[in-house]
């Protein structure tokens, strides 16, 4: 079952400008990573690993120095399919405040096709349509000072899907908001994927995030060195902590159980499986003990 | 709390004058003002004064707003009132050494006077009644003849909606940086007025740092949603003339009509 590859990212490398006469580093390496239509995909890294920049490769925010990337067919150096590109892939990043543009929610849900130029009727319907999915639709006619940060995050997710986009690229969507806002902000994008068949990209911090997803990719030093699926990556604790991340916190627990001699399962990512999994092993000390 | 703070002095509400389109309350009050310079008698210009009232009592706002708007103007009210029944020339009806009064000076002083405060309370009323973004919106709309001449009129009321939507973002900025400064041990409220300015410093910097930062982040957003400026734009509200915009233009244009027959056929007394 071979997905038609959606956004294509093809050895590419890319520095900063440079100034000062300082020859700038390489933020991306020869990154190559292929993202399907439908994918959830988590990209981890720590900070200035370069996972940012890949995602601005994503949506032509920046073009590759070397190699190419294509969105659906159209490479993103393609000027003039600019907002053809931007439709396609739409971004949604970190600090709320900063991404809502109008004074009222509604008319910033509406930005994104006033740019467009969509007829003002078809406007109408495709944000009250947004503002649905993210179930913010009561809030239409509030100021975005008046809300709480996930409710924030979560119009800037409807002015993005007002769009139609076919991918969502999301740079560390939660990293400001508190643990409710992130309950939040998670389960609307997770409806996106799953009830919607949006592609979703998400850059996260959060392991137990990148654990709801499909695929996970972590990118080090400018290149992607895993990407597979969560199990299969976060199986591989001790490299992971080498370079400095975190496996969720039930897969750490595990595995320190298991270094110390239990009899637990190789990768466990969510709590239920942590809890079973160890309910398993006491019933078992129980009987031979 | 102070972000809850309603920028500029919209007093929200419900009344036709609320309801009516903000273009056509841009014109009228416009309107109104030249209106009020072509009345050249006391008679002509009460019944500009009295179209005033109408529209506040139709508004439903509290009478004490008219108070508000003129309280602060009122040494100018004052100053040119002076000024004119001192020094405008004519019959003196009072002397006294070297000071002379004339009628026509007292006449002038008192329609100065009305014309000010209607003036005032006419263009308060428009941004009591309209909320700052329909105003640009309004303003927008009706500058867009001027696109042609190259005057960046999408760009202004761009500038003009953002500075808006970040006011209450900044003053919360604001806050939080005073509350950081103020735990390093800075001192914000004692000393003279250049210590209380300098010690502002600290709280400026850092703001215009975040703002800037800010600014870069929300063109990096806009950007993303196919922002490339006023070209090829549509907008989702459409702003619509009704029966009640009619209606108010029918008014004012009215008020004028009566003004200019006041003017032309009205009694002689009281004229300048």
């Amino acid at each position: 079952m071979s997905k038609k590859s959606f956004i294509e990212a093809n050895s590419i490398s890319f520095s900063y400008p440079a100034y000062d006469d300082v020859i700038p580093p390489l933020v991306l390496d020869g990154v190559s990573i292929s993202i399907e239509e439908g994918e959830f995909v988590a990209v981890l890294g720590h900070n200035g690993s370069g996972k940012s920049t890949l995602a601005k490769h994503f949506n032509a925010i920046l073009v590759p120095g070397e190699g190419e990337v294509s969105v659906n067919g159209i490479k993103t150096a393609e000027e003039s399919r600019l907002f053809e590109i931007r439709q396609e892939v739409g971004m949604v990043f970190q600090n709320p405040d900063n991404q809502i543009v109008a004074t009222i929610i509604e008319e910033d849900v509406a930005f994104a096709l006033e740019n467009l130029g969509v007829p003002p009727k078809e406007i109408r319907e495709r944000v009250d349509d947004a503002l649905k999915k993210v179930d913010m639709y009561e809030y239409r006619l509030h100021a975005p000072n008046q809300l709480s940060g996930g409710q924030k995050q979560r119009i800037a997710i409807a002015g993005i899907v007002a769009m139609r986009p076919k991918c969502v690229v999301l740079d560390e969507p939660t990293a400001m908001l508190d643990p409710k806002g992130r309950r939040e902000v998670m389960e609307t994008i997770k409806q996106l994927n799953k009830e919607l068949g949006i592609t979703v990209v998400i850059i996260t911090h959060y392991m137990d995030e990148a654990a709801m997803c499909d695929r996970v990719a972590i990118v080090d030093d400018g290149k992607v060195i895993m990407d597979s699926t969560p199990r299969e990556v976060f199986a591989k604790v001790d490299e992971i902590k080498k370079i400095g991340l975190d496996v969720p916190q039930v897969t750490e627990l595990c595995h320190e159980l298991k270094k110390e001699g239990f009899d637990l399962p190789d990768c466990v990512l969510t709590e239920e499986e942590c809890v079973a999994a160890l309910e398993k092993l006491l019933k078992g000390g129980e009987n031979n003990g | 709390m102070i972000k809850d703070i309603t920028f500029g002095q919209y007093f929200p509400g419900d009344s036709i004058i609320h309801r009516l389109d903000p273009r056509m309350k841009l014109i009228l009050i416009i309107a109104y003002i030249v209106l009020l310079f072509v009345a050249d008698g006391l008679f002509s210009l009460l019944i500009g004064a009295a179209m005033a009232v109408v529209f506040y009592a139709l508004s439903k706002l509290p009478w004490k707003l008219v108070i508000k708007c003129i309280k602060p103007i009122m040494p100018i009210i004052i100053f040119t009132a002076v000024l004119n029944v001192f020094f405008v020339e004519g019959d003196p009806i009072f002397e006294w050494k070297f000071i002379s009064v004339s009628g026509k000076g007292v006449l002038t002083a008192v329609l100065m006077c009305i014309r000010i405060i209607c003036l005032i309370a006419g263009s308060s009323l428009l941004t009591y009644t309209t909320t700052p973004i329909a105003l640009t919106d309004g303003l927008e709309r009706l500058l867009k003849p001027l696109q042609k001449i190259k005057v960046p009129v999408h760009e202004l009321s761009m500038m003009m909606t953002i500075a808006l939507r970040f006011i209450p973002t900044l003053i919360d900025e604001t806050q939080k940086i005073m509350a950081a400064q103020k735990a390093r041990g800075a001192d914000m409220e004692s000393g003279n007025i250049i210590q209380r300015a300098k010690a502002l410093i600290p709280i400026l910097i850092p703001l215009f740092v975040s703002a800037f930062r800010r600014a870069d982040e929300l063109a990096l957003a806009m950007e993303c949603r196919c922002y490339h400026g006023g070209e090829g734009r549509t907008r989702m509200k459409q702003l619509k003339l009704t029966a009640k915009d009619f209606g108010a233009a029918l008014f004012v244009a009215g008020g004028f009509a009566a003004i200019i027959f006041m003017n032309m056929f009205g009694p002689e007394v009281f004229r300048l």
